[in-house]
């Protein structure tokens, strides 16, 4: 027999239950009801921030309703809230940005991640691991700004030479969604990966232990047999990523520019529906002005759009889920 | 047993197209992919390195004590941190204070007291989708629920209800030098003027209900007049000039200070950042809860602990270091935002640190935003300089979590 493993230190039962004045069960299902009650608070707080976020968005969107047609707003083509002599409030612009930079950002962070999900679980040797995953936490830890700071000072001068190097001419500017979406990029990777992570972790051993008994390599056992059975978390965890890359403010607002236009072209600036807000809130406009309330509407639309992808995650985690004895 | 096992499907494949004989050319291809593997793995080690070198090589020559002792300033070479850093840590430990009580009481009533219900599963997804909502819409949240308050208690400037405090009413003579007045309240006209007569520190009320400056060397009683009076100017007598309206107010605030609405102030900015890492404070401990094995509740409950004794007996002291590690990610996340507090609308320009929770604040996100955004190269510097604080901090932070995880962990077998 091995030495018995440290005791934890924790109070017997026993002691547990002669610790403190003996009460009566009235008194306990008392103070239970009252704890109770006083968690429930606490758990509905959740919901309380939730119906707040709603309220006061469709609040303000009605406000700014009032003032600009919901057509306009939902079908223009045209962002032009502060200058020239007609104000154009149509959202479509801020849109396209937005998604031009997640959609750099998610052809560069969700292949990247899933591969070096994969390296991590599947191949590298666990010496390797303890390495990388550090690695990627601290990745994951640096604040947002920091990634907009290094967008500006590394990723666009790179991005610049590069256009230059392959066009002959300046390509891309000093603003440019391309260079806004690769730091959104390097943001989402460690997001993906853990998560990716976890998911093909969950896949049980059994399953692995199968395909190497067919004869597979294990190339044959990720791609083939792993990476299916996690397909939930690694959608749901690209989801999340998204859900990121779209909500993210100071990258963009420091790295993609503030003109907003209609744009495919990752080397033109664009405005994200959040850089818009920046320039707004940090902006003198006054608080009655429509540009002021244009804002919240906005966020309205960025509160849906992000809300019904995380919904969407969770969906398919849940209806999706390779459960496994 | 009869039934097949879900997983065998994942086999099909495999087997149908009789994979079942390795060949040296799979062989090779999974050398390939290993190697593709460990190349792709890299470049975020890469990122992570050329971020670091760059910022060091950015920012490392102006960090020196004077750049933490210094406050903000228009000329790059004085500039400091001060303000935005003690901003920092007075909004984090706020937003601790608040969010680590809701937040570990939430995760308790759903993973033991929460009966399976629809509920318990609305509280759930509701708080996965919390999680998800962008970190600048919390921001508006806060602007409309602490800054403003809905309104309901005046404009921020001005606010309806305020307890502790003593205003002052601020002038500046014609050499720039500030005057306090004091007054009752924000909607009183003071009786004052602004003028010049060189050096003034204070102004307090004389034994004639007149005012009394003092200098340096000794105090000079002066006439008051009325903003639209008529005056000569003479030595000594402030006069007229075109204040009528104060420039601004100050108030002196007493360690208890409170004005509703709360205004861009430091509590306003910690509870805002409670609102966003409310949901991360939560999921983290849920899954510490999680962790803690089903055969110490049952133990428990078995020699007759209620529920609650249960849990706080036995469940949470188990799980305290999983939910400390999670907590201070979670600050360390509260710590980096920029976007809530930008929405605040908080002041660029702070030139104190705040000693009150009603006092005006800046972070040190804000303030690296704030100088990155510059065309500078020298505020480009300064940027990186305040990201090293600003990572030093942080890593402050988790070192602080590794020795909790360290100290506290004991097995739970």
């Amino acid at each position: 027999m091995p030495s018995t493993p440290p005791q934890p230190e924790y109070k017997t039962f026993v002691e547990i239950c002669e610790s403190g004045r003996p009460r009566s069960t009235k008194t306990r299902s008392f103070q239970e009801g009252g704890v109770r009650s006083l968690l429930v608070a606490c758990a509905s707080f959740s919901i309380l921030v939730t119906t707040l976020i709603i309220g006061i968005l469709a609040y303000e969107t009605a406000r700014f309703l009032q003032d600009v047609s919901v057509w306009d707003f939902l079908t223009g083509l045209e962002w032009n809230p502060l200058l020239g002599e007609e104000r154009h409030f149509g959202i479509w612009p801020l849109i396209v940005g937005t998604l031009l930079v997640t959609l750099v950002a998610a052809v560069f962070a969700l292949p990247i991640g899933l591969v070096t999900a994969i390296f991590l679980s599947e191949y590298a040797p666990a010496w390797l691991r303890s390495i990388l995953k550090p690695i990627l936490e601290v990745l994951a830890g640096i604040p947002t700004v920091v990634y907009g700071f290094f967008a500006l000072i590394v990723i666009t001068p790179v991005l610049q030479s590069l256009g230059r190097v392959f066009t002959g001419e300046d390509t891309f500017g000093a603003y440019s969604a391309g260079s806004a979406g690769l730091a959104v990029g390097i943001m989402i990777l460690p997001i993906v990966t853990s998560l990716s992570e976890d998911a093909i972790r969950a896949v049980p051993k059994g399953l692995r232990d199968g395909a190497f008994a067919l004869g597979s390599t294990r190339f044959d056992t990720s791609v083939k047999v792993v990476v299916p059975a996690a397909l939930s978390g690694i959608m749901a965890s690209y989801l999340l990523a998204i859900t990121r890359a779209i909500g993210e403010t100071m990258i963009v607002a420091l790295a993609a520019g503030g003109l907003s236009q209609m744009t495919f072209l990752p080397w033109e600036q664009v405005q994200t529906m959040t850089a818009y807000m920046v320039q707004i809130f940090l902006g003198d406009a006054p608080a009655t002005g429509v540009e002021y309330k244009s804002s919240f509407a906005v966020a309205g639309v960025l509160f849906l759009m992000t809300f019904l992808l995380t919904f969407s995650g969770y969906r398919i985690l849940i209806r999706f889920r390779e459960e496994y004895e | 047993m009869n039934q097949p096992n879900p997983a065998s499907r994942h086999f099909q494949g495999l087997i149908e197209r009789g994979t079942s004989r390795r060949s040296a050319a799979r062989v090779r291809v999974d050398r390939a992919f290993s190697l593709a593997c460990l190349g792709i793995t890299l470049i975020a080690v890469l990122a992570l390195v050329i971020l670091l070198a760059s910022i060091l090589i950015e920012g490392a020559s102006g960090l020196s004590w004077s750049f933490i002792q210094n406050y903000a300033s228009r000329i790059p070479d004085q500039a400091g941190i001060k303000a935005p850093l003690f901003g920092s840590i007075w909004v984090a430990s706020i937003c601790a204070i608040v969010a680590l009580p809701v937040g570990v009481a939430t995760a308790v009533y759903l993973e033991e007291f929460a009966a399976k219900n629809r509920f318990t599963n609305f509280l759930r997804i509701n708080i996965s989708n919390l999680a998800g909502v962008p970190s600048i819409v919390y921001g508006i949240l806060g602007l409309t629920l602490f800054v403003r308050m809905f309104g309901l208690f005046g404009p921020v400037q001005n606010p309806a209800f305020e307890v502790g405090g003593e205003t002052f009413a601020i002038y500046y003579d014609s050499m720039g030098e500030p005057l306090r007045v004091p007054v009752a309240d924000r909607n009183e006209t003071p009786r004052l003027v602004t003028g010049s007569i060189g050096y003034m520190q204070d102004i307090f009320d004389g034994p004639d209900g007149e005012l009394i400056f003092t200098n340096d060397w000794s105090p000079i009683p002066l006439t008051i007049v009325n903003a639209d009076a008529d005056f000569s100017p003479a030595y000594g007598v402030i006069t007229v000039d075109n204040a009528v309206e104060p420039i601004d107010f100050e108030i002196e605030k007493s360690w208890y200070y409170v004005q509703f609405p709360f205004g861009q102030t430091v509590l306003a900015g910690g509870l805002t950042l409670m609102l966003v890492v409310l949901p991360v404070v939560i999921i983290s401990s849920q899954e510490a809860l999680r962790s803690v094995p089903g055969s110490l509740r049952a133990g428990s409950m078995a020699m007759g602990a209620t529920r609650l004794q249960t849990v706080w007996k036995v469940t949470l002291p188990a799980s305290i270091p999983m939910i400390m590690t999670g907590a201070i990610l979670a600050m360390s996340r509260a710590i980096g935002e920029a976007a809530p507090i930008l929405v605040l609308g908080v002041a660029l320009f702070i030139t104190d640190v705040p000693q009150n929770l009603m006092d005006a604040f800046t972070v040190l996100p804000m303030q690296i935003y704030n100088w990155t955004s510059r065309p500078q190269e020298e505020f480009r510097a300064l940027a990186a300089t305040g990201i090293i604080v600003l990572l030093g901090v942080l890593l402050a932070f988790n070192a602080i979590a590794i020795l909790i995880r360290q100290k506290f962990s004991r097995p739970l077998q």
